[in-house]
C-alpha cells in the first residue's frame, strides 16, 4: 500500500476519522493502567513521600510537549520542502495540544516544587526551558492566527516552527548552563530512587499522553481540512451531509 | 503499595493539595480541550454549511 | 559582491538620513537602563551585580524597537519586491540589509556601553567584557530578529508579535552575554562565553539569511 496516498486531504480525512476512536480508547486504557501502577503499585518514595506521584503526570506532559514540538518541526519541513498542504494542517493541529501539555508540565512542576523545594517557582533548568517552550508555542499560534492569507500563514508558521526547533537545543543548553551557575534546586527525582514500577508507570502515562495527542490532533486536523478544502467536491459533499444536522 | 484508607489516599501524606491540584488541573484542561474541539467542529460545520447554501444561489 | 555592497551602501545612507529614528532607539536603550536603579536602589554593590544583565536586557529591547524598520520602508515603497524579482540570490542582499541594520542599530549599543558601565559602577575590566559580549552578541540579535521582522512584515500588531516570536530565541544570547561579565567578575574564564557568542554569530550569519529570504518572499506574494 502506498503510504503517500494519505498525503491527500481527501484520503486522510476518513482514515483519521477511523483512527480517532482507536487512539482515544488506547489513551483511556493507558491512563487507567499508568495511574494504577503509579498510585497502587509503586511504593512511597523514601525522600519525597507521596507527593512524588505528581511525576506520573509531570514527566508525561513534559515529554509530550517537547515531542509534539519536534513533530511540528518535522511536518513544517515536509510542508516547506514538498509543498503538501496536509503537512501544514498537521502542524497547526498539533500546536494547541503541545501548548496544553507544556502548561500542564509547568503547573504540575510548580505544585511539585512547593512542598519539595519550598517555592512554586525555583528557576530550575527544566521548568525554565519548559516556560520558554510555552512561549515558542504561543509565538507559533499567534503568528498563524495573525496572518489572514491561509497559504502565507501555513508557510510562515512552518518557518517559525523550524527556527524554533533549531533553537530548542541551544535554549536548553544555555538554560541548563545558566541554572548550574546559580545553584538552583532541581524539580526531579534522583536516579537512584527510581523503582521499576515507577518507571513503568511513567512510561505508560507517556504513552497515554501520546495516544491522547494523536486522537485530539487528528480530530483538529479534520476540522482544519474541512475549513480549508471546502471548495473541493468531496469536502463539499461532507459538509452538505454533516452540516445540516450540526 | 497499599493505602490504609480512602482518607489516607486523598491526603497523600499531607500533600494532597499539590498532588490533586496537579491531576485536577490536568483533568480540567483536557476536558476543556475536548469540549472546545467539539464546539469548533460543530461551529465549523454550521458555518461552512451556511456558506455552502449561500453560494449555491 | 556588487549587489551586496550596493545594498549595504544604500541602507547605510538611508539609515544616516533617518538617523533621528535611530537616535531615538539609542535613547530608549539609555533610558531603560537608567530605570532600574530607581526601582532597585542605587547601592553600588547591587548595581554592579545586576548591571550586565540589565544592560543586556535593555539591548534586547532596543533591538526589538529597531527591527521593524529593517524591511518596512522598502516593503511600503515597493523596493523589496523589486529586489526579490531580481536575479541575484536573495541571501546576498538580505545579508547586506542585516549588516547595515546592525551597523546602524547594534554597533551604537556597543559603543554606548561604557557609559552604562559607568552608571552601574562596573569595573573597567567588566565594562570591557561587556563591550566584547555586546559586539559578539548583537549581530545574533539582528540576524534572528530579521527573520521575525520578515515573518511579521505588514501584519497588524507586528511589533508585539515580533517580540513574542523573537525574545525566547534571544535568551541564549542574553545568558552567555551577561554570563561573560559575571564570569569575569567571578575570576573565571570568559573564553567559553565569548566563543559561544562568536560561534553563534557565525552560525546565525550562515543560516538566518535563508530563513529571512523565504519569509520575505511570503510577505510579498
Amino acid at each position: 500500500m502506498n503510504i503517500f496516498r494519505f498525503s491527500s486531504p481527501q484520503t486522510f480525512y476518513p482514515l483519521a476519522g477511523k483512527l480517532i476512536p482507536v487512539f482515544g480508547t488506547l489513551a483511556v486504557l493507558c491512563t487507567i493502567i499508568g495511574l494504577y501502577l503509579g498510585f497502587f503499585v509503586a511504593p512511597t518514595d523514601a525522600v519525597q513521600g507521596e507527593v512524588y506521584r505528581i511525576i506520573y503526570l509531570h514527566v508525561a506532559a513534559a515529554w509530550m510537549s517537547m515531542f509534539i514540538y519536534l513533530v511540528m518541526a518535522f511536518w513544517s519541513a515536509i510542508g516547506l520542502g514538498l509543498g503538501t498542504r496536509l503537512s501544514f494542517y498537521m502542524t497547526q493541529a498539533l500546536a494547541p495540544t503541545g501548548a496544553l501539555f507544556c502548561f500542564i508540565a509547568l503547573w504540575s512542576g510548580a505544585l511539585w516544587g512547593r512542598p519539595t523545594w519550598g517555592a512554586y517557582w525555583v528557576w530550575d533548568a527544566r521548568l525554565t526551558s519548559q516556560l520558554l517552550l510555552l512561549f515558542l508555542y504561543f509565538g507559533f499560534i499567534a503568528l498563524t492566527r495573525s496572518i489572514e492569507d491561509p497559504r502565507r500563514a501555513d508557510k510562515a508558521g512552518a518557518i517559525i516552527a523550524l527556527v524554533g526547533a533549531v533553537n530548542v537545543p541551544i535554549i536548553h543548553f544555555s538554560v541548563k548552563w545558566w541554572s548550574t551557575l546559580h545553584q538552583g534546586a532541581s524539580v526531579s527525582m534522583t536516579k537512584s530512587s527510581m523503582e521499576s514500577s515507577m518507571l513503568w508507570g511513567m512510561l505508560i502515562m507517556a504513552f497515554a499522553a501520546w495516544f491522547y495527542s494523536l486522537a485530539v490532533t487528528l480530530a483538529r486536523a479534520r476540522c482544519i481540512i474541512l475549513e480549508r478544502e471546502r471548495h473541493t467536491d468531496w469536502a463539499a459533499a461532507e459538509i452538505a451531509a454533516k452540516g445540516a444536522k450540526a | 503499595m497499599s493505602w490504609n484508607s480512602l482518607s489516607d489516599f486523598l491526603a497523600m501524606g499531607g500533600r494532597g493539595f499539590f498532588v490533586w491540584g496537579s491531576y485536577g488541573a490536568a483533568f480540567i484542561l483536557i476536558v476543556a480541550e475536548l469540549w472546545l474541539l467539539r464546539v469548533r467542529r460543530r461551529q465549523s460545520l454550521q458555518r461552512l454549511y451556511q456558506l455552502q447554501q449561500i453560494e449555491k444561489d | 559582491m556588487n549587489i551586496f555592497l550596493a545594498v549595504l551602501r544604500r541602507d547605510l545612507l538611508l539609515a544616516w538620513r533617518g538617523r533621528s529614528d535611530l537616535l531615538v532607539a539609542l535613547a530608549f536603550f539609555l533610558i531603560v537602563a537608567s530605570l532600574f536603579p530607581f526601582g532597585v536602589g542605587a547601592d553600588p554593590v547591587q548595581l554592579r551585580a545586576i548591571g550586565p544583565g540589565v544592560v543586556w536586557v535593555a539591548a534586547l529591547l532596543a533591538s526589538l524597537l529597531a527591527l521593524p524598520r529593517l524591511f518596512a520602508q522598502d516593503h511600503d515603497s515597493g523596493v523589496l519586491e523589486q529586489l526579490l524579482l531580481s536575479p541575484e540570490p536573495a541571501v546576498i542582499w538580505v545579508s547586506a540589509k542585516i549588516l547595515a541594520h546592525w551597523i546602524a542599530t547594534g554597533l551604537p549599543l556597543v559603543l554606548i556601553a561604557p557609559l552604562l558601565g559607568l552608571m552601574y559602577r562596573l569595573e573597567p575590566g567588566a565594562t570591557q567584557v561587556l563591550i566584547a559580549s555586546l559586539a559578539l552578541g548583537t549581530p545574533i540579535l539582528s540576524l534572528i530578529g530579521a527573520i521575525g521582522a520578515a515573518l511579521t512584515l505588514g501584519l497588524r500588531g507586528a511589533g508585539s508579535l515580533l517580540a513574542l516570536l523573537v525574545l525566547p530565541l534571544f535568551v541564549p544570547v542574553l545568558v552567555f552575554g551577561a554570563g561573560a561579565v559575571d564570569a569575569w567578575a567571578g575570576g573565571m574564564s570568559i573564553a567559553p562565553h565569548l566563543s559561544l557568542l562568536g560561534g553563534g554569530s557565525l552560525a546565525a550569519l550562515a543560516l538566518a539569511p535563508f530563513a529571512c529570504a523565504a519569509a520575505l518572499r511570503l510577505a510579498c506574494e
